[in-house]
């Protein structure tokens, strides 16, 4: 069709042997997504839905519905990555002996690290970011953050980041560098092809959205709390936000700086990683580490912070040793940037310094068993009620701990000479995350819903959900916990030990079982969609809260609040109540709120644009891209006329409808 | 104000102090990047002595240009506190000649250090020679990428200025520029100590 040096100047090294058409599996499952997606695009065109998914949703600056898109996100990366999860545990299953089983060990390197990319960046982060950014203004009685403009294009990064990871399934491939892309695997000359350089732009750009997003939230708590509320009167969801965000900002650069070298030793020839002329590929794994490990807190802390209101909230209490709740998640952000080393104690850095990483990360249990007995104090002699979140608290409590005590037993270091890099080690972190993070986030969708949404969601689908996800997690991790014991490693597609396979037949079990949680879910979603009438919660506050955002309406107006709250005391919402606070009927002003930008769409589109073109070396591509790129965002800061006034009537509208929707449910 | 307020609603209109919270929030912004020169000083730092058979600082290292350099980029960090005394007094056409003299001072940092950057290639000296090199060229080329992004800025900076003058969000931009281009001034001082000074007595 083309000569050769032409189509290499058009299309880079993309080649039609890019496609996978020989993969079975790969391409039974882009005909199955292209049919869902081409499904999808039909029916928005059909029902002439674009114009509205624009205007409302995709060019939006409130906070609620960034918030809302964030979650989706989340969790259609979540059904991509356990996928991979359930081909994983698949393969252990069967690949014993002579049995090779169905994924080859290029294939499978590829499941793992994707499964772990898209679990953590594009699973795990969107959800804690939408959970933050729709509740933590509601908490502290802001009208939106304090970029809002930022957040829209923050979001958009985020998704051109995950949308990048989803066409390496059908594009080239992806990283075989496990879910840190580790050195030297992914140096040039072991990884030419574009696996490595997929997994770099990806993460580079969603990266990028991730700082500036807490950037924003840090300034909003800092600078938009309602009168009254000091520091020490912030509900504490928002105290474990800011934290968390303080400390994705003091990572998120180190990752940046990392990705950056490493697309220099891939792009230019220079030998920061490299295995000669001086390179040291042990300097990556402590730069990606110095990031990774304190990670884990910026998704726990937030999560942290669901449980506590929700303890609270449910029993009807106030928070037991709100102020030790406070100073331990402070002590945590400090503690978790001076553990990172504990990843790799095998690098071989001596025995002192191995002790200081050891002692510093037992330390680490201190503030966090403290949370712990808060939270039961906090239930003894309270009026528990049992509902759906409250579940997913005991739930935590008791998966949790097992995960921290197997994570001071890691900590060890002579310990973990023996269990570096086995499965034991692999049982721990999904243990703490799924025990701790998801967990939390499913309690935290349960709670705050009915919030976003105006109704609740099912309780039936959601018990089936709970159950389904909390046995599957034992299932499925207790074997790996043994084998792992014994010695087994990680990032394997085939044993050789037949004596093996009886445990790893019971993990896909609990894999099975954790589906059943899964879909569950999303009949969940689906059900309580169609029993919206009577799931419907017309007060705003439908498990008698006790902080601001359940003071508002649900789903909240576009302002959130028509007259700012005036804060007395913690747990303002239920001080309100408890002293008989009246709503005001009257007296509305006009208020003042940033307008909509399609910025953050167009800005994000050329960055994956950009990313695509130095995937694949279209060098034209990324060169009009990186040019676009400057010249849009220049163009936008020409833009003055960035908000508006909400007119006073339209305010009194809203007010007055809410008026009578509360008098007619009392 | 709040503090008198023992009812549960602000009902009067709300007096924003806008600026203030952009102000903080590109501060936080300018820390994060100090984050990033803090990995490339620390990668720099560990491959500092990797010159795998290349050459070494003191066979490299021009003081003398760099010295110049220094002194141009830090006088331009006076000329752009020039500008914002202008600004403050709000006379717009100090303010951009100020603006324009700093534009032109950056801009000739950015060449001599091109100049340097190529004749160290032509010496042989390149980014690819080895992890020393590499760490060096990445670190300061890092920096004087910043310096180029802020003289973009600054072009722009220039142009609203003549189509909407002091206005507050452009005061406020200008702010934010200072922050910006004090706190590159503030990075290549831990450059020209650590990279060219250390480098060449050690």
């Amino acid at each position: 069709m083309f000569d050769e040096p032409v189509a290499k100047a058009i299309f880079g090294r993309l080649t039609l042997e890019s496609f996978p058409i020989h993969e079975p599996i790969l391409l039974v499952t882009f005909i199955v997504v292209a049919l869902l997606g081409l499904g999808l695009v039909g029916a928005v065109t059909k029902f002439r839905l674009w114009g509205w998914l624009w205007r409302e949703w995709f060019t939006s600056v409130d906070h609620k519905k960034i918030g809302i898109m964030y979650m989706i996100l989340g969790i259609v990366m979540l059904l991509r990555g356990f996928s991979d999860a359930l081909m994983m545990r698949a393969q252990q299953a069967i690949a014993f002996g002579a049995n090779e089983g169905y994924l080859n060990a290029h294939h499978y390197d590829q499941i793992f690290s994707a499964h772990g990319t898209i679990m953590i960046f594009f699973v795990a982060i969107p959800l804690i970011v939408g959970l933050v950014n729709y509740v933590m203004p509601l908490q502290i009685g802001a009208r939106d953050v304090a970029f809002p403009f930022l957040n829209n294009l923050s979001f958009w990064l985020t998704v051109a980041g995950a949308l990048l990871v989803m066409i390496s399934l059908f594009v080239g491939e992806f990283s075989r560098g496990g879910w840190l892309n580790y050195v030297p695997v992914t140096n040039l000359q072991n990884s030419p092809d574009t696996g490595p350089d997929y997994y770099l732009w990806a993460l580079q750009i969603a990266g990028v959205g991730t700082t500036l997003s807490a950037i924003n939230m840090v300034t909003t708590i800092i600078k938009m709390r309602a009168p009254g509320m000091g520091m020490m009167k912030m509900p504490i969801f928002c105290w474990t936000a800011l934290c968390s965000n303080v400390l994705a900002i003091a990572i998120f650069p180190v990752l940046t700086g990392a990705f950056a070298l490493l697309l220099l030793d891939r792009y230019v020839g220079t030998n920061f990683f490299t295995n000669d002329l001086g390179g040291n590929p042990m300097m990556y794994w402590n730069l990606v580490w110095i990031w990774g490990h304190p990670e884990v807190y910026v998704l726990v802390l937030p999560v942290f912070g669901i449980y506590s209101e929700i303890t609270s909230t449910f029993t009807g209490k106030r928070l037991f040793g709100y102020s030790s709740m406070v100073y331990a998640t402070v002590v945590i952000t400090i503690l978790s940037y001076l553990v990172w080393l504990h990843h790799f104690f095998t690098m071989g850095s001596g025995a002192s310094v191995n002790s200081f990483f050891g002692i510093a990360t037992m330390v680490i249990s201190i503030p966090t068993g403290a949370k712990i007995f808060n939270w039961l104090f906090t239930m003894y002699r309270g009026q528990i009620r049992f509902e759906l979140p409250m579940m997913w608290v005991v739930a935590f409590m008791l998966t949790f701990v097992v995960g921290g005590m197997t994570g001071v037993l890691l900590a060890v270091p002579p310990a973990d000479f023996v269990l570096h890099n086995s499965l034991f080690l692999v049982a721990h972190f999904h243990n703490v995350i799924i025990g701790g993070v998801v967990f939390g986030l499913f309690a935290g969708m349960d709670y705050w819903f009915p919030k976003a949404f105006g109704f609740r969601l099912d309780p039936f689908w959601g018990k089936v959900t709970f159950w389904g996800w909390v046995i599957g997690y034992w299932v499925a991790w207790t074997p790996i916990y043994i084998v792992g014991l014994m010695g087994t490693t990680r990032r394997v597609n085939h044993f050789d030990d037949p004596s093996l396979q009886i445990w790893f037949v019971i993990a896909a079990l609990g894999a099975l079982i954790i589906l059943i949680g899964i879909l569950a879910f999303v009949i969940q979603i689906a059900v309580s969609i169609i029993n919206r009438e009577k799931l419907r919660d017309t007060t705003g506050d439908p498990w008698n809260g006790r902080t601001l955002e359940w003071s508002t309406s649900s789903p909240p107006p576009p302002y959130n609040f028509a007259f700012t709250p005036q804060i007395h005391d913690l747990d303002a919402w239920y001080d309100m109540k408890d002293r008989g606070a009246g709503r005001p009927t009257s007296g509305f002003i006009p208020i003042h709120m940033p307008r909509n930008t399609g910025a953050g769409v167009i800005l994000s589109g050329l960055a994956m644009a950009l990313g695509f073109g130095m995937i694949w070396y279209m060098w034209w591509l990324a060169a009009l891209s990186a040019f676009a790129l400057l010249g849009y965002a220049i163009f936008h800061t020409f833009n003055y006329n960035r908000d508006y006034h909400i007119p006073a009537g339209e305010i009194a509208a809203q007010e007055d409808a809410r008026t009578q929707l509360l008098a007619a449910g009392a | 104000m709040a503090a008198e307020n023992t009812g549960f609603y602000v009902l009067e209109e709300e007096h924003h102090e806008t600026g203030s919270a952009t102000l903080l929030g590109f501060w936080i912004y300018l820390m994060s990047d100090a984050l990033i020169f803090a990995t490339l000083f620390a990668t720099f730092g560990v491959l500092r002595t990797s010159f795998a058979g290349g050459p070494s600082p003191r066979e490299i290292f021009e003081l003398p240009l760099v010295a110049l350099n220094t002194g141009i980029l830090l006088v331009s960090s006076i000329t752009y506190g020039f500008a914002m005394i202008a600004m403050q007094d709000g006379k717009l056409g100090g303010t951009r000649a100020w603006l324009a003299i700093t534009g032109l001072l950056g801009a000739a940092f950015v060449g001599v250090e091109l100049y340097e950057f190529a004749s160290l290639i032509h010496e042989g000296a390149t980014p690819q020679t080895s992890a020393f090199l590499s760490a060096f060229f990445t670190l300061v080329a890092t920096h004087g990428l910043h310096v180029t992004f802020g003289i973009i800025w600054l072009v722009v900076m220039l142009v609203q200025l003549q189509q909407r003058g002091l206005h507050a969000e452009n005061r406020r931009r200008l702010m934010c520029l200072s922050m910006f281009w004090h706190f590159l001034d503030v990075v290549w001082i831990g450059v020209f100590t650590f990279v060219y000074l250390l480098g060449v007595v050690a």
